[in-house]
């Protein structure tokens, strides 16, 4: 077919960033998937419970230290991811890789706490439909946890090396950064459902 | 720095087909990143699943031609009537509605390839790799017995020892991944690569039903997700998600499947409405009518997709409010089709039909799934469903709707679009005996069925015994089905021979008016010579002599143009990854996770390692151009 130019494209930039972002979009796509996993397995939490004469069924209430210290932790891990995400908008790659260093900190430590998350929950897996939910939020949660430590290591990685300085890598750094903001925002309604619901 | 503006056309075609062309031999057939390459097998497989699928259909028929048959035992129908239901939804029906998405998508946006292309070649070994475990199972005799929504405790660690369960519930993971893999893929290609003008209300109709597909795919299939992993563990790890006796439920695994099952069936429906949108203009040669009513009755198809789920489950004695919901629920669904079907009537009253295969099998498909959406209706009201539930009056029902509903205008989609795929036309005449042949005796197959159910036969029977007053109208079916089959038979060696044979299709055999007639026949690796710039919903009638283009990208890497959700103005030049081979190893490390996790839970944690060193050499910059910003 024959073309009649009618617009000029050379002049705008080589990479969006932001709502300009393919990526950005990917990753609220993967982050709805996701949610609706996560909420599917709150309401299935739901379900079993209203189905069961007490809850927990056959065992104490969750201990609270170990989930509220994890949660305490994430929630202030916001803040540093935040402040990541501002330097890679701004292009400072130093404070970018400080960020992310400690970023990486943020995701291992509440993998420590949450060591100790599942044996109190006082019950197995197996022991009964109680038991089976209460693992399986916390091991969702832990895997989304995982999967980000290891995508924010191999992104710090990265940083370091002589592909850092370019918008490419700063927008995956705050793709990273709005990830991460998912997996603590996930965590609170989970939180509430594995250690206050079993309390009311 | 080249750009397209500085070159003549024979140069600039040269320079593209360079950057963009994969390379040659089998490292770059597998490396290829490609939509049209990865669709283009995702379509093939697709029918080469089919095609299985319905050689089970003519055992089960021959089984059931006559009472106390022997040609099956009873073990082998069992997995028979599984594969057939699991291949057809889960490896050919939305697979294959999602392979079009990939191919056509892209191109009636006017971009050069899909989002994520990468992750669209993963998701087709995923898809392979899912296949072949159900059909390698079955070639062993280990396929699924348990039926294709594999009801617990049927499928649960009581009744179902063995390895079969754990098949089904695996390839559910396998061909859901690569599902929701190409869902996010289509949002970011419809949402960020049209071409620069083309507005929310000059989205192909097409784009549009894939788009709300996309979004079923990602709302609905965590769900069966959340089922098929938790099945696996109950079996394995000895949890009691299932088990009333430790305070799980069986119903709960209902729920949970139909959840997802019902979307699923408007995943299948929703890309053949658009497909039917967009052939019957062409045919009648004038716009569609209400196109804004259509848009509207797919998007309101997707949100009541999801307030449906319980009408599967009325016999299982639920609250009597709860079933009236669900009645009314379901009922209400008849407003969108019916608003799309009187669309699809108006177009075609007031154009002039021009009665060419796709055509035939678009008014194929409006009269049979009218019938179909009848026989839903009926199905919807609780009295009624208690009659029929789990007979031959609801295998009827919903191979109306899914064979009539999307497998017609699937059929009439090959004949439209296979001229731009291979740049070849099928025979109209084999066409024609094709559609008279399956139309007719889709209908002779199917229809007796109804009233076989309405005689009391119930699905999934074995056999039968003489004295039950069914065996003459088995009969008819089953000779009927040959005569299917044959139909199907004259489609496919159509479109082989039509695929090497067939007469060169040019750009726009049809005089269509959307943007993938724009280009060559089959288009190149880069799509579009300069991305099209778009000023209405029927751009090729609109401006028939030449098209308005952009110019201004670079030919030096692969580079589109991403533009605002809404009105679609250009916002960045943005580059489109290089062939990888990562992805494809990247599937084969998920595979033997998946697979061997149905043998060990430690699968996970070993089966892991390899996915992610896989997914950093896929991610990892090889400080090519595509790099740059």
């Amino acid at each position: 077919m024959k073309e009649r130019v009618v617009l000029d494209v050379s002049r705008l930039p080589l990479h969006g960033m932001g709502i300009a972002s393919a990526t950005w979009w990917g990753t609220y796509a993967f982050m709805l998937i996701e949610g609706s996993g996560f909420g599917l397995a709150i309401v299935v939490y739901f379900y079993l419970m209203f189905l069961a004469p007490q809850w927990p069924v056959d065992a104490p209430a969750p201990d609270l230290w170990a989930g509220t210290a994890l949660t305490a932790l994430l929630v202030a891990s916001v803040l540093p991811n935040i402040m990541v995400s501002r330097w890679a908008q701004k292009r400072n790659l130093k404070r970018v890789r400080i960020g992310l260093i400690v970023m990486s900190l943020c995701g291992i430590a509440p993998l420590v706490f949450r060591v100790f998350e599942f044996p109190a929950l006082h019950i197995r897996w197996d022991d009964n439909a109680y038991g089976s939910i209460a693992w399986t939020l916390l091991g969702l949660h832990t895997i989304h946890v995982l999967t980000d430590l290891i995508d924010t290591l191999v992104l710090t990685c990265l940083m370091f090396s002589r592909h850092a300085d370019n918008t490419r890598r700063y927008g995956d750094v705050e793709d990273n950064a709005l990830y991460w903001n998912f997996v603590v925002i996930t965590w609170l309604p989970l939180y509430a459902c594995i250690y206050w619901v079993p309390r009311l | 720095m080249v750009t397209d503006a500085d070159l003549d056309e024979a140069e600039l075609e040269r320079q593209l087909a360079r950057t963009w062309t994969s390379k040659p031999g089998f490292w770059g057939a597998i490396a290829s990143v490609d939509h049209k390459v990865v669709a283009r097998r995702y379509i093939v497989t697709a029918f080469v699943f089919l095609i299985l699928g319905g050689i089970l259909a003519l055992a089960m028929r021959l089984q059931l031609s006559q009472p106390e048959a022997r040609f099956v035992d009873a073990d082998r129908y069992n997995q028979i009537f599984t594969m057939h239901g699991s291949n057809m939804m889960f490896l050919f029906a939305v697979p294959v509605m999602e392979a079009m998405a990939v191919y056509l998508v892209p191109l009636m946006v006017g971009t050069r390839n899909i989002a994520f292309p990468r992750l669209n070649a993963f998701s087709y070994w995923l898809f392979l790799a899912g296949g072949l475990l159900l059909w390698i199972s079955f070639a062993l005799d280990t396929a699924p017995d348990i039926g294709w929504f594999a009801y617990v405790p049927l499928s649960g660690p009581e009744y179902g020892a063995g390895k079969r369960a754990d098949i089904w519930a695996q390839m559910i993971t396998f061909t859901e991944v690569s599902a929701l893999a190409i869902a996010v893929e289509i949002v970011v290609t419809v949402f960020k690569q049209r071409a620069p003008g083309m507005s929310l209300d000059r989205i192909p109709l097409l784009v549009w039903s894939m788009l709300v597909m996309a979004f079923l795919v990602i709302m609905a299939m965590p769900a069966i997700m959340f089922a098929s992993s938790t099945l696996i563990m109950d079996r394995l790890v000895g949890t009691h998600f299932y088990n009333p006796a430790e305070g799980g439920d069986a119903l709960l695994w209902q729920h949970l499947f139909w959840f997802f099952g019902h979307p699923e069936v408007y995943i299948i429906f929703l890309p053949a409405v658009g497909m039917v949108s967009t052939i019957l203009p062409t045919f009648v040669q004038r716009p569609v009518f209400g196109y804004l009513p259509l848009v509207m009755a797919l998007i309101a198809t997707g949100v009541l997709a999801f307030g449906l789920w319980v009408h599967h489950m009325f016999v299982v004695g639920l609250p009597r409010l709860g079933e009236s919901f669900f009645t009314a629920s379901s009922m209400s669904i008849a407003i969108p089709a019916g608003v799309q079907i009187f669309c699809w009537l108006a177009t075609l009253w007031s154009g002039r039909p021009v009665f060419k295969t796709p055509l035939l099998f678009v008014i194929g498909f409006i009269i049979t799934f009218v019938i179909g959406g009848l026989t839903g209706v009926m199905v919807a009201s609780v009295p009624f469903d208690a009659q029929v539930h789990d007979t031959y009056f609801v295998v009827a029902h919903f191979h109306y709707v899914l064979i009539g509903g999307a497998v017609f205008p699937l059929i009439a989609a090959v004949y439209y679009w296979f001229p731009k795929m291979t740049g070849r036309m099928m025979s109209e005449r084999l066409g024609q005996w094709a559609f008279w042949l399956i139309f007719i005796s889709f209908h002779l197959t199917f229809f007796p069925m109804h009233i076989l159910g309405l005689q009391g036969m119930p699905r999934r029977i074995y056999t039968y015994q003489p004295d039950l007053p069914w065996a003459g109208l088995n009969l008819f079916v089953s000779l009927s089905a040959i005569i299917l089959s044959l139909g199907f038979l004259v489609f496919f060696i159509d479109a082989i021979r039509s695929w090497s044979f067939g007469r060169p299709a040019g750009d726009n055999p049809w005089n269509a008016p959307t943007l993938e007639w724009a280009t060559s026949s089959p288009p190149p690796p880069y799509n579009f010579r300069s991305i099209p710039v778009v000023d209405d919903r029927n751009p090729l009638w609109s401006q028939p002599d030449a098209l308005p283009v952009s110019s201004g990208l670079r030919t030096d890497r692969r580079e589109l143009l991403i533009t605002g959700v809404v009105e679609a103005l250009p916002e960045a030049r943005e580059s489109s990854p290089q062939d990888s081979v990562w992805p494809f190893w990247a599937a084969i490390a998920t595979s033997v996770m998946l697979i061997w996790s149905i043998f060990s839970p430690w699968a996970v944690v070993w089966g892991s390692i390899p996915i992610a060193i896989a997914l950093i050499g896929w991610f990892w910059p090889k400080g090519e151009a595509e790099d740059e910003s």
